[in-house]
């Protein structure tokens, strides 16, 4: 039987895939067709929402920004082939897709997210198959060997986690995976999770196997409705299937894994903060040391990684950690699955070997601005990241290369802004939102971030604009040293950045009027 | 017909019955009672810590740090606009002021007919397809002014 794809994440149902999957079932019964209707998660070509595709001889072709109303005429004459007007060719071969690398996102969009045979076709639990014939040791040699760094934002070498958590002593450890995607501009983890679910918890099972954790939790942000979906089902399939449960890493090492929602709290993406709420207490950050993965949950050993760390292991483990290694640059290795959004023409996922430069992932993905008007700043790795201009879009995606000029990756969102933009009032937002998702616990982020808003203020209404420039770069230095966690620490970067790129938006320069005198 | 405090204090009776004693179980406990009441009622915060042996002081500062929880009754629907950085390089701002001006009301308030609460909200990963509205718990794209109000005209209506 034939089959017709309609995506069903978020972002496609929010351009109305819903009532376009409603629409064919009611058209291929209308028209007596034999086929069937298949959700899949989504390719993350997201100009191309809601995209419709079906199989041909050739492979799947799609049929772009289907509405609703288009389906009686689409499959008027039967299935759509090629020859309709309005069919974009095999959909593997265009050039959005084609041009990535696709190792973590290489299932989504394809197959039925809770089709777990389906997972199993495509390559699932490879990795875990693979896993289960070598010792703890060996596979975070596999982890160490590829170059794994935490794909949450702060890029630290996952090895070393791993290694920590496999040393320590005692019976009860625990995996946790941090899918708190607060960061604007980030969607990777929630398209992940309903793309691609099983990913995750393979990824997740293959941690249990090399550390001897036996519970798992996932703590999920609750403005992801959709996510906890898919997940809470994906879960009770992988029960079902005895995936998860009693020997699900190997014989006599039981793993599940258990669902726990956040309640929009930014700062619970901190990993330390996570833990706390994961307690059931107030989300606020801990002082570290110790670690995490030496005293974590409940006081006991925890690996905590962010969704795509916990995915990339599964192919690490699948095709070897050498294989992995081979991709990247510098330290950065591997692939990262830059997410695309903001003021851009095609925006979605766009998953390459680090290196790729800025400009190349705007242009030769993105399609220049969603505004037609020219771009002119991008944001880079979420709220806490730096506003870069165009001077600086030939900067290399990897860690060190944006760090060295005051930027950061992050969790590689890349949100883009077009020439209407007044980067004056996000520098201010930086500082609101920092006020806002502040735990409290620091007081240069408690207190520097209500400051840091009302400087801003005055520097924008031009009052003794210099002594306020110096007043908030000093604030920006008070924040950066004396803030336990990220959020403290890292909100000066999208201002400074500001300050340092874009000041003709804060302090207007001076142009001499018809008298000779400046204004 | 039972009061409005007697019905909730059975809702968060409810709730506890079938929720072991461990403090981590706080805070899917006071989600799961609002869920059903819309709200974490104050008699929600002497129950619960009775239940896992706190005390109201660690209960209440749990309920206040999380902006999910609510310790005031919504409108019958909540919309959210999103106000973080990917929303905002396509107008979410304008689309803000549009709604308040629309729903008359203001932002983080609810209508005097208790039909509407309406909210700033930061991020429902939807950034390549903004501006986007959360109504209730689905998620709207490119969201433009006259489509807001078309998603919005459903929610003013008479009650069901």
């Amino acid at each position: 039987m034939a089959r017709v794809f309609v995506p069903n994440d978020t972002s496609a149902c929010s351009l109305g895939a819903e009532a376009v999957a409603a629409a064919v079932e009611s058209a291929l019964a209308v028209s007596r067709i034999d086929a069937c209707v298949v959700r899949n998660g989504s390719r993350g070509a997201y100009a191309l929402e809601p995209l419709l595709e079906v199989e041909s001889t050739d492979g799947r072709i799609g049929f772009p920004r289907v509405e609703a109303k288009h389906v009686a005429a689409l499959f008027a004459a039967g299935i759509p082939g090629r020859s309709h007007a309005s069919c974009i060719g095999v959909v593997d071969q265009l050039p959005f897709l084609q041009r990535q690398t696709r190792l973590t996102f290489a299932r989504a969009g394809v197959i039925d997210p809770l089709a777990i045979d389906a997972y199993r076709a495509n390559g699932g639990f490879e990795g875990l198959a693979r896993a289960r014939i070598l010792t703890g040791a060996q596979i975070v040699d596999q982890i160490r060997t590829s170059g794994l760094r935490g794909r949450g934002g702060a890029a630290f070498p996952a090895a070393v986690k791993w290694q920590t958590v496999l040393e320590a002593a005692g019976p009860t450890k625990y995996v946790v995976c941090n899918a708190d995607e607060g960061d604007s501009g980030t969607f990777a983890d929630r398209l992940l999770i309903e793309a691609d679910p099983f990913q995750l918890i393979e990824g997740m099972l293959i941690a249990g196997l090399a550390t001897g954790a036996t519970q798992g939790y996932v703590y999920l942000r609750s403005e992801y409705p959709r996510a906890r979906d898919v997940l809470i089902r994906a879960l009770a399939t992988a029960r079902r299937a005895g995936v998860l449960g009693r020997d699900a890493c190997r014989a006599g090492h039981a793993f599940d894994i258990e669902l726990r929602m956040g309640a929009g709290a930014y700062v619970c993406g901190e990993e330390t903060s996570l833990l706390e709420s994961l307690e059931g207490k107030r989300g606020l950050v801990r002082f570290k040391p110790p670690v995490p993965a030496i005293s974590g949950l409940f006081g006991k050993p925890t690996l905590i990684h962010n969704v795509l760390t916990l995915a990339a292991v599964t192919t690490i483990l699948g095709r070897g950690g050498d294989a992995y290694a081979a991709l990247g640059t510098g330290r950065s290795r591997g692939t990262m699955p830059f997410q695309l959004g903001g003021n851009i023409a095609n925006g979605g996922i766009v998953e390459l070997p680090f290196g790729a430069t800025v400009r190349s992932v705007l242009q030769d993905f993105g399609g220049g601005s969603l505004s037609g008007r020219a771009l002119r700043a991008v944001q880079i790795g979420g709220p806490l990241g730096a506003y870069l201009p165009s001077s600086l879009w030939d900067v290399p995606l990897d860690y060190e290369a944006l760090a060295a000029h005051s930027a950061m990756l992050g969790h590689g969102g890349i949100v883009a802004f077009d020439d209407s933009v007044d980067l004056a009032e996000q520098a201010q937002f930086a500082m609101q939102f920092c006020a806002h998702e502040s735990c409290g616990k620091c007081t240069p982020c408690r207190i520097g971030a209500v400051r840091g808003v009302e400087v801003i203020e005055r520097i924008r209404r031009g009052e003794r604009a210099d002594e306020n420039v110096a007043l908030l770069q000093d604030l920006c230095e008070t924040m950066e040293t004396g803030s336990l966690c990220a959020l403290g620490g890292l909100t000066p970067m999208p201002v400074r950045s500001i300050l340092e790129h874009f000041m003709e938006d804060l302090v207007p320069p001076r142009v001499p009027n018809g008298n000779g005198m400046s204004r | 017909m039972p009061s409005d405090a007697a019905r909730e204090l059975q809702v968060i009776r409810e709730v506890l019955a079938v929720t072991e004693p461990q403090s981590q179980l706080l805070l899917p406990t006071l989600l799961e009672v609002q869920r059903r009441l819309g709200q974490v009622p104050s008699a929600c915060v002497v129950a619960a810590a009775q239940h896992f042996n706190l005390s109201r002081a660690d209960v209440y500062g749990v309920l206040t740090f999380y902006h999910d929880l609510r310790v005031e009754p919504v409108g019958d629907h909540v919309v959210q606009i999103c106000q973080a950085e990917a929303c905002q390089a396509v107008g979410c701002r304008a689309l803000a002021s549009h709604a308040v001006r629309r729903l008359g009301v203001a932002m983080g308030t609810t209508s005097p007919d208790r039909r509407v609460t309406l909210e700033a909200a930061y991020c429902f990963g939807n950034c390549a397809c903004g501006p986007t509205v959360r109504i209730d718990d689905s998620i709207h794209g490119r969201v433009t002014p006259e489509r807001f109000d078309t998603l919005v005209a459903a929610l003013h209506g008479p009650r069901p």
